[in-house]
């Protein structure tokens, strides 16, 4: 397996031009970002009126995935931290305009204006911190607080995004209901390690019939053998809105423990966060102040 | 970059409360035609802020849009077309966008505004 690009280089470097070049010069690039597009546009479920909709490209790139949204008929916007990305997109004469732009210090767009939001390949960069100042949990917020401002209401967003790891997807979608959003992952053709594309699809507003998941493609088996089901790999991951009520924690008279406390904070760094080296004082009970 | 998109930018730079609208400084104005589509710009109108596209508008040049604007007016075909133009076929291709509070300038060059922040503005 090829190393992640998201983790040899921050994106604005590693799609430069060569890189941006290379990515439209292969058909089978071209023909795979057109593809993952069309589904985030069924996956919006734009009402069926033929009426155009003012729609965002986040990591619009070299405007593959915008053009599928021209030909649908719909206006964009796109953004980009990728000059050289952006560069092709003009030297394809794209529909959209175009923003060089940072997703993770937030958009730069007025409350309510935008009828949906597509992004293709591009979300789980936020996950790295690429500079000292970056700090993936932050950026996401954000990210997606600036993103769920400026969607209308009822509006959705749809995401294809390649999470290196359970922890980085749970991250992104946390940080998405954090930020007022209800909905979940869709996963197509789950049973195949080729085919199987994730989805994030998050509507603003309050949970309705129209928030919830849609199914994945292949969910029972389309993609060819009747092999075992394992319940994660079979079902779309659902997940409800931040109005569910927390499960309350279990703590006993002495407190949570040394040993759970270094287990909260591998999590925790393994998630991105900084987090205070362990000594020897970590977890010791504190005296008691009066 | 068209004016329905400076309709819809806001400055971001901490601190800012009111980033909307962005000043425009004006260097090259280029026009291109798009399809005409009525129920987009009825859909649109809403959204639209249209004190921010007068101004703009103006400031590209085209000075043809009402100064007031109402729904009744959507059942006009030449106030449409009017609309139509100063939304979609005026570009701002090379100068920048300002933030109104602050007065710090966005660059546009080759009609891609650079929204880029530095890291004491996030
Ligand atoms: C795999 S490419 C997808 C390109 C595009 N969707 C297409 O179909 O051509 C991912 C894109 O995300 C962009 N990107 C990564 N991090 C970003 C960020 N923080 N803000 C904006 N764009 C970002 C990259 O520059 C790159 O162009």
């Amino acid at each position: 397996m090829s190393s992640r690009p998201e983790s040899l280089a921050p994106p604005e470097i590693f799609y430069d031009d060569a890189e941006a070049r290379k990515y439209t010069s292969s058909s089978r690039i071209i023909q795979i970002q057109a593809k993952l597009s069309e589904r985030a546009l069924e996956l919006l479920a734009l009402p069926d009126d033929g009426i155009p909709r003012l729609l965002l490209d986040i990591g619009c790139g070299s405007g593959l995935s915008g053009e599928t949204l021209t030909e649908n008929g719909h206006l964009w916007v796109g953004v980009d931290i990728s000059q050289s990305m952006l560069d092709i997109a003009l030297d394809r004469q794209v529909e959209g305009d175009l923003l060089l732009g940072d997703m993770g210090q937030g958009l730069a767009i007025r409350p309510g204006v935008v009828d949906g939001a597509i992004s293709i390949s591009a979300v789980q960069w936020l996950c790295n911190a690429d500079k000292s100042s970056h700090e993936p949990r932050l950026r996401l917020k954000a990210f997606f607080g600036s993103l769920h401002r400026c969607l209308s209401r009822g509006a959705r967003a749809v995401f294809q995004v390649y999470p290196e790891n359970l922890a980085q997807r749970e991250l992104i979608l946390r940080s998405a209901m954090h930020a007022g959003f209800a909905g979940g992952v869709v996963v197509d053709y789950p049973h195949s390690t080729k085919n199987r594309k994730e989805y994030l699809v998050l509507t603003c507003g309050p949970p309705s019939l129209s928030t919830a998941t849609p199914k994945g493609k292949g969910e029972d088996g389309e993609s060819g053998s009747d092999e075992e089901f394992s319940d994660e790999e079979n079902q779309t991951i659902r997940t409800s809105d931040r109005h569910r009520p927390r499960k309350k924690q279990k703590t006993t008279k002495k407190g949570k423990g040394r040993e759970w406390l270094l287990k909260k904070k591998e999590q925790m760094r393994r998630k991105g966060n900084t987090v205070p080296p362990d000594t020897k004082y970590t977890g010791r009970k504190r005296k008691s102040k009066f | 970059m068209r004016l329905l998109t400076h309709n819809m930018l806001s400055s971001n730079i901490k601190g800012v409360t009111n980033g909307f609208p962005l000043g425009i400084e004006v260097e090259k104005v280029i026009e291109k035609q798009v399809d005409f589509n009525p129920d987009f710009l009825r859909n649109m109108f809403a959204k639209v802020e249209w004190k921010a596209l007068v101004d703009a508008a103006r400031t590209m040049g085209y000075a043809e849009l009402p100064e007031e604007a109402d729904l009744s007016m959507l059942e006009s075909d030449d106030f449409l077309k009017r609309f139509h133009h100063a939304l979609l076929e005026l570009h701002l291709e090379e100068g920048a966008l300002v933030c109104p509070e602050t007065g710090r300038k966005f660059p546009v060059n080759k009609g891609i505004p650079n929204m880029l922040l530095l890291e004491d503005e996030v």
